[in-house]
């Protein structure tokens, strides 16, 4: 059955993708390749994978403040995540997705998000719906 | 919208779009970052110091982003810009080739469009944006936000490129953090009980720090008479960098420090000598191909020390003296530029070591700062030695 989270909008807008969810922070300036959307950090539970047209969830951002300019670089190449919902959204991501018009989300307990599901996130409501595979 | 954030009228017709594209955008972060901080309301900044400047740093994106604020885009207060990737005037001599050149000085135009003022150094209390105590300010470049903070104190948060551009296109930044007296009240106090000889004592005290009290306010006590203006700039360079430190009360120099936290701990020399092996590497004579200094940008009382300790010498490894360029007439005037070049050390206004693209052109490193150590090694894969000033100098000409 689908299962609908609350959380908090911080960049409205909406999206429908596949979820694409790390347990571990992610640095965009340095851990993800600017041009293909391939985290690159090496030993990140994501490493290999691209976040392109997903939903993407981590905890909370890290690393450099150019990390906002680096999700901007990705969403002007078409390659930047479709939505991002983390738990704890910080400044990086947050400027990030606000330049890039990236719909976000936080206070969401990824826990209950299912790596590959589909995902419905309603970033003006502050919600993300999770809808059978 | 949080129910905490309160706008006033004239920011919701920011946030509507009434007055602009750039202004729209600057609100959004604005509002959104206020409502992930639990501030109640923005509060007017006396001035913005923007970082996020080099073109080997922004990339494209980051100046199609700068470009697309600066089509309707415009500073409402004092704003000055961390340095770029080069000398303005002098890149080619700096080994900087045409293509990165031509993309760096595109950066320093769309900041020029919109009203910033293209100081491009470090240390903008050096050159005229020099905040006073209790002023509310938006600063980037956290040497310079820890400097403002404890040495002037004045109060910002360590903002990012972007939410400083926000705050000088709005004239506004969300009022939480350090901006608030409850953020900036003592929660350890630290007995520096080691003694501090010269500036590179002052960089292994911010990585000291940095170690034993992590992301707390100290209150330091007993640094002694000796920190002047160059060793402070220095402490705050090192401990922003090394602890992401924004606030120090140092004893004798931060305005409001005073009352301190009954947390103890000391800082002893047996630290202090343990931090400095930490931050030289093992480097062969013949390695060492380049020295830097001026990092944080150079003082004139700096530059007076340089031109005394080169006049008449020659340097025999690439010698670079970084400094803002308002700096560099003063040393023309006083004869500080003749000295120094005449040694074949260079004055390299704008730009430093730290976002200069130098990674694969030098091998090991000398300076006189904790900062350019990290960066050194990090950005730039360079090994370092951490020498006091004249030390590096000699190091520069093979005596």
């Amino acid at each position: 059955m689908a299962e609908l989270l609350r959380g908090r909008r911080i960049h409205g807008g909406r999206a429908r993708a596949q979820l694409l969810v790390s347990g571990e922070a992610l640095s965009f300036f340095g851990g993800v390749d600017p041009d293909t959307g391939i985290v690159t950090e090496r030993g990140h539970p994501l490493e290999g994978r691209s976040v392109a047209g997903k939903v993407l969830a981590f905890p909370h951002g890290k690393g450099s403040t150019v990390g906002s300019y680096s999700i901007y670089r990705l969403a002007r190449q078409g390659r930047g995540p479709a939505a991002i919902v983390n738990q704890v959204c910080e400044t990086i991501v947050a400027v990030g997705a606000i330049i890039a018009d990236i719909p976000c989300v936080d206070h969401i307990d990824l826990l209950r998000l299912e790596d590959g599901a589909l995902a419905e996130v309603d970033a003006d409501r502050g919600t993300v719906e999770v809808l059978d595979r | 919208m949080s129910p905490t954030l309160q706008l006033t009228a004239e920011e919701r017709s920011m946030l509507a779009g009434e007055q602009g594209h750039a202004v729209k955008k600057s609100m959004e972060i604005l509002a959104a970052l206020g409502e992930i901080y639990g501030a109640r309301r923005l509060i007017p900044v006396a001035s913005v110091q923007i970082a996020g400047v080099s073109y080997d740093n922004l990339g494209e994106p980051g100046l199609e982003f700068l470009d697309e604020m600066a089509r309707d885009g415009r500073v409402r207060v004092l704003t000055t810009l961390n340095p770029a990737g080069m000398d303005v005037e002098r890149w080619r001599e700096l080994g900087i080739d045409e293509a990165f050149a031509g993309r760096q000085q595109r950066v320093l135009d769309a900041f020029a469009s919109m009203g910033v003022i293209t100081t491009c150094t470090c240390t903008p209390y050096l050159v005229g944006n020099l905040p006073r105590f209790g002023q509310h300010l938006a600063w980037s470049e956290s040497s310079a936000v820890c400097f403002a903070n404890s040495v002037l104190g004045a109060r910002t948060n360590r903002e990012g490129g972007p939410s400083a551009l926000a705050a000088a296109l709005t004239g506004r930044t969300p009022e939480h953090g350090l901006h608030l007296d409850e953020a900036r009240a003592p929660e350890v106090t630290v007995e520096v009980s080691a003694t501090l000889h010269d500036e590179t004592d002052f960089g292994a005290l911010g990585v000291v720090l940095a170690e034993k009290i992590g992301g707390r306010v100290a209150c330091l006590i007993s640094v002694g008479d000796g920190a002047g203006l160059e060793e402070l700039k220095m402490l705050c360079a090192s401990a922003a960098t090394y602890g992401g430190t924004a606030l120090l009360h140092v004893e004798g120099v931060t305005p409001e420090a005073g009352r301190c936290a009954a947390a103890r701990v000391t800082i002893a020399d047996a630290d202090l000598v343990r931090a400095r092996a930490g931050l030289s590497d093992e480097v062969d004579p013949d390695e060492l191909d380049f020295v830097s200094i001026g990092c944080p940008h150079a003082s004139l009382a700096e530059l007076a020390r340089i031109a005394r300790a080169l006049d008449g010498k020659q340097v025999k490894r690439e010698t670079w003296i970084h400094l803002a360029r308002p700096l560099k007439s003063v040393a023309d005037r006083a004869g500080y530029t003749r000295a120094i070049e005449a040694s074949g050390a260079r004055l390299a206004c704008d730009t430093c070591m730290v976002v200069a693209p130098l990674k694969g052109r030098f091998r090991a490193l000398a300076t006189n700062s904790a900062k350019c150590v990290y960066y050194g090694r990090n950005k730039n894969g360079f090994r370092v030695l951490l020498r006091p000033l004249e030390q590096c100098l000699r190091l520069a000409t093979g005596e």
